[in-house]
């Protein structure tokens, strides 16, 4: 009976864990089946083209992709060192009261929906740079303030539960030798959660490549590839959260599948780097 | 208690005989179905759902027969009525203005020559002091500032209409970036919706956009006087709109397939656009419960469309499409 139970737990979890893989599967396939017209129509010119006239039926993905790419590098450019700080502060800085209230506000913030943040922006944030850079205030930089904003309390909970765990035992044999507080956090903490600031870091990326509501209002929405970061954009989920309801030619369908392929293959890469490379070097520097 | 449960019992029969509608597709004139679906529910007890997902997805929708009708801004040629087995009427009429928010200038202070517009929204007039525009209004002091293009960001029946007009107005639009639901904007910021087109006009000053009258009404813009097919300047305002109307030479044989813009005339407001109604040919029965709300709405509804800023169809037009229903058998 003992037996029976076990082998049913083990395989019932074993079909649990099997649904991801087939749901990644099954998405990759619906995915590039529809994306597929396109596909065949462009080519991998797809991704250089800098036209997008759907009542042409030219499309071309560049200025999609290359506003993903950009807008989320300006938010990780800035959201790292911010969320490091705070996640530095919160668990060896600051007093146990202090750490606890602003934890809170940080866990707070990490909550609040992505779309509140695009309201904020484009009503609150964007008149403000407007005023600071000149033109519309929407644009690039923009949403690339907007997408830090959003994804630093994430990032500095996680790294600051990752910092947690570091040993006592660890943290105090430095401080008995003397060293200062700054040396404790360079060469104790940090290189002992290292690999858990960089998983932050990723989750953190995959969630502002993909952030679609909190960027919408900021981009400025025109297909162009902009001489300046302050000039209007677009990106690939903003693309296809304006346009799919309206898609009504085949090839224009078919052609915000091969976008929405594209996203995923560059969030899949982009994780799939950071965990062989980085991660694996981390982890061999340890032992 | 008894006189709940004689309540209750009233309810019960209404519904009973009562039916539902579901319908889907186009987002402008949304505001003003869920308005006539109300009183019609008030009137007859029965309900309308109608969801706005936009033009396209209506006609998807109805094209799969999920939906018992289908909504669109942008009318389908009779051969595609004809491949998709649907009939298609006009509900109501909407007009777009060109929203401009130039600090000093009022409503319908700013006159636009139709190319002058187009030049705008291709990036060909770059200041607000430009020669071309500076022409046609030499009582106004027009600030030397760049011009804003604002447009929409998402596939939409308004960008239809409005490209048509300019593409009629301007060869070098109708060569360069032609017509269509979305298109390939040389300038400017998008937005999502007349919504966001507002906002973005009402946040920048010196900027001009397109949107439904609707929204002008709604967000006090000022908007430009233009010109009519004929050459004579037209304002935007209910009376010039109904002028247009009146032009249209509907027909029942091509499904009512018509495009408003740029009526013979000279006080037709040159950008005016139907919203249409599509019904799937096979399903009788049930386009019968449909059309009973449109002749509802015909009836009843200009009041509160004309306060939600629509222009009610000619009353002519409203009997030809009754006996366009019942010539087909839906009525």
């Amino acid at each position: 009976m003992d037996k029976f139970l076990d082998s049913l737990f083990l395989n019932t979890s074993r079909i649990f864990a099997i649904t991801v893989l087939v749901v990644l599967v099954a998405l990759f396939i619906v995915l590039f089946k529809e994306a597929k017209p396109a596909i065949d129509a462009f080519g991998l010119q797809f991704l250089t083209n800098t036209r997008w006239a759907p009542n042409m039926d030219i499309f071309g993905g560049y200025p999609a992709i290359y506003g993903s790419i950009v807008s989320t590098a300006i938010a990780m450019l800035i959201a790292t060192p911010i969320a490091i700080g705070i996640a530095i502060f919160l668990s060896e800085l600051a007093s146990p009261l202090v750490a606890a209230i602003v934890g809170m506000a940080v866990e707070l913030l990490a909550a609040i929906p992505s779309i509140i943040y695009g309201m904020w922006g484009l009503f609150y944030l964007a008149p403000i740079l407007k005023d600071i850079w000149g033109g519309s205030g929407l644009g690039l930089a923009t949403a690339g303030v907007v997408l830090s904003i959003m994804i630093i309390p994430f990032m500095a909970a996680i790294t600051r539960d990752a910092m947690k765990t570091t040993p006592d035992i660890l943290k105090e044999s430095a401080y008995g030798m003397g060293a200062t507080r700054w040396e404790v956090l360079k060469d104790v903490v940090i290189p002992y959660v290292k690999s858990g600031i960089i998983g932050s870091i990723i989750l953190a990326l995959g969630r502002a490549i993909g952030e679609t509501m909190a960027v919408t209002f900021v981009m400025g929405n025109a297909h162009k590839v902009p001489h300046s970061l302050f000039e209007a954009a677009t990106s690939i989920p903003v693309t296809l959260a304006n346009e799919f309801t309206e898609a009504d030619t085949d090839l224009y369908y078919s052609s915000l599948f091969y976008l929405a392929l594209i996203l995923l293959v560059i969030s899949f890469t982009v994780i799939a780097i950071a965990k062989f490379l980085f991660l694996k070097r981390v982890q061999e520097k340890k032992i | 208690m008894k006189k709940s449960l004689l309540a209750l019992a009233a309810l019960a029969a209404v519904s009973a005989s009562a039916y539902d509608i579901n319908g889907a597709g186009a987002s402008f004139p949304a505001p003003l179905y869920f308005d006539w679906a109300y009183s019609f529910q008030k009137a007859t007890g029965n309900r309308v759902n109608y969801q706005s997902i936009g033009s396209g997805g209506g006609i998807k929708q109805i094209s799969a027969r999920v939906v018992d009708f289908g909504a669109s801004d942008k009318p389908l040629k009779p051969r595609k009525l004809d491949k998709k087995g649907l009939y298609q009427f006009p509900a109501v009429i909407g007009s777009i203005v060109a929203a401009y928010n130039i600090p000093g200038i009022g409503d319908m202070k700013l006159k636009l020559e139709n190319k002058d517009l187009a030049a705008i929204f291709m990036g060909k007039i770059k200041f607000w002091d430009d020669k071309a525009i500076a022409e046609d209004n030499p009582n106004l002091k027009l600030p030397h500032k760049k011009i804003i293009v604002c447009h929409r960001a998402d596939g939409s029946g308004t960008t239809f209409n409005f490209s048509y007009y300019l593409s009629h107005a301007s060869s070098d639009w109708a060569n360069n970036i032609g017509i269509g639901k979305a298109l390939d904007w040389p300038v400017g910021l998008g937005g999502k919706g007349n919504e966001g087109v507002s906002s973005l006009i009402k946040q920048n000053p010196y900027s001009i956009g397109y949107v439904e009258y609707a929204y002008k009404l709604k967000n006090k813009f000022s908007a430009a006087v233009l010109k009519t097919k004929s050459g004579k300047w037209v304002s935007p305002t209910e009376d010039n709109f109904k002028a247009a109307a009146k032009h249209a030479k509907w027909t029942a044989k091509k499904h009512f397939y018509q495009i408003l813009a740029l009526q013979p005339g000279d006080d037709s407001y040159p950008i005016v656009a139907a919203t249409f109604i599509l019904l799937p040919r096979e399903a009788k029965a049930k386009d019968k419960e449909v059309t009973k709300f449109f002749d509802y709405a015909f009836k009843n509804g200009d009041e509160t469309a004309k306060k939600l800023g629509y222009i009610p169809l000619p009353k002519e037009t409203k009997d030809m499409i009754r006996a366009y229903w019942k010539s087909n058998g839906i009525f």
